[in-house]
């Protein structure tokens, strides 16, 4: 076993884990953070995609060990003060979901990428997500969705703070 | 799926997870993870020990040195797709980094990572071949080592390093106002290329080098095109031997003979893109 501490969704939690803990388990299993899916398992649909140190990754395909000391950020987490982040409030208002299992990834990835490039075309929207599925084939109302997010969040961070 | 278990050592230097390697015995090198936890969690690779060199913060760079850029193994793709340097004096390596995996897969794989992995159907030794890149590598007995990339790759997954080396850093020449192209054919969007072509030229526009993604099993010399070149042919004409001396895998997305045809026309759109820069 071994001993991981990951601040996550700002708060500080410590484990004690097998080596071969992946990321999206310590989240789900020990902390009980499941709003992050698994999916394919391959590491290819995006479904557990969270932000680590900002930034999007698969969680499936990290261990645990590699954020220690890092700063993770879920699905559960993007809400502030009761209200829901920018992003989530795009996805309800223009059905950027049909079954809503790659949801918090889509969010996850949108978020990642709107802080790297928060005024972007459709093009550019569509390139950013390609490495997370829908398997609803629901695309056209989550780029949309990004789109309308990133209207509303321009001058804010992708965590729709100010700084 | 999970890894089947394993042992896991931070090295904090590369002294030390050179260290680490000599130590134990069938432990593997963890740096982006992004090629090979995939393997662990299919069973298809169960190394005794991971050694993690991600926290060793001097290998992630991109510097100028003289007529090269020089590039640290644990430089992430997107850091290797963003490199103003790298977009300016070899702007290959920047793009074909761009268009690895997924961002997702960019923020944490490496171009070290990628290229020690060896395997044939990774953009990135195809296009470090092209340019006649070398590669530095640290062992404990010998010091440093550098290998050209034409010699790195021997095999499926089998780069040129010993069990307790380490890939340290990759130089690549500048490329100045020369030429170039990387194109590659998938399936989906995030998916390995079943061909992919890279091409440089000189200043002139003149072909120097094309090589090949995912025809063989390392990435190689597309010799027919390149002699059919140099000796004054249209690239749409060379590209026609792009099949001569490969030896291209069969799977559940293409068949040999399939990949075969395909890389006459990646060839010759990847030789127009190339001399039209």
């Amino acid at each position: 076993m071994m001993h991981v501490a990951v601040t996550v969704n700002g708060d500080p939690r410590e484990a004690d884990v097998e080596p071969r803990t992946l990321l999206v388990y310590l989240l789900r299993e020990t902390l009980g953070l499941t709003g992050t899916n698994v999916a394919c398992d391959t590491s290819s649909c995006g479904s557990c995609t969270v932000l680590l140190d900002g930034e999007s990754v698969k969680s499936c395909t990290l261990l645990a060990a590699q954020a220690d000391g890092r700063e993770v950020t879920t699905i559960e987490g993007m809400a502030t003060d009761g209200r829901m982040h920018p992003l989530q409030e795009a996805f309800h208002r223009n059905h950027g979901l049909q079954c809503g299992y790659c949801t918090p990834g889509m969010i996850m990835a949108a978020a990642s990428f709107l802080r790297e490039n928060p005024d972007p075309t459709e093009a550019e929207v569509r390139e950013a997500l390609a490495g997370n599925l829908c398997r609803c084939t629901g695309y056209q109302n989550i780029v949309r969705s990004i789109l309308d997010a990133a209207g509303r969040t321009s001058g804010t961070d992708a965590r729709g703070g100010t700084g | 799926m999970i890894p089947a278990p394993f042992g896991y050592e931070r090295a904090e230097s590369i002294g030390h997870a050179i260290r680490l390697l000599g130590e134990h015995e069938d432990a593997k090198i963890l740096a982006g993870g992004h090629s090979l936890l995939p393997l662990m969690r299919l069973r298809l690779a169960r190394p005794s020990t991971l050694v993690d060199i991600t926290r060793i913060s001097d290998l992630s760079y991109v510097r100028e040195d003289g007529d090269e850029i020089v590039i640290g193994a644990l430089t992430r793709h997107h850091d290797v797709a963003n490199s103003e340097l790298l977009q300016q004096a070899c702007p290959i390596v920047a793009y074909a980094a761009s268009g690895i995996g997924d961002p997702q897969v960019r923020h944490v794989g490496t171009i070290g990572g990628a290229v020690a992995h060896a395997d044939p159907a990774g953009d990135m030794g195809t296009v470090l071949l092209a340019l006649g890149a070398t590669l530095v590598v640290r062992s404990a007995e010998d010091g440093s080592r550098t290998v050209p990339a034409g010699d790195f790759f021997r095999g499926l997954f089998e780069p040129d390093l010993a069990h307790d080396e380490v890939l340290v850093e990759i130089r690549v020449p500048k490329t100045g106002a020369g030429g170039w192209s990387y194109l590659k054919f998938h399936r989906r969007a995030n998916d390995w290329a079943l061909v992919g072509v890279a091409v440089v030229t000189g200043e002139d526009g003149t072909p120097t080098a094309v090589t090949l993604t995912n025809m063989a099993d390392r990435p190689i010399h597309a010799a027919g095109v390149e002699e059919a070149l140099a000796g004054g042919a249209d690239p749409a004409t060379a590209a026609q031997r792009a099949p001569e001396g490969t030896s291209p895998p069969s799977d559940a997305f293409a068949s040999a003979g399939y990949r075969q045809e395909l890389v006459k026309v990646i060839t010759r759109r990847a030789l127009e893109e190339a001399m039209s820069r």
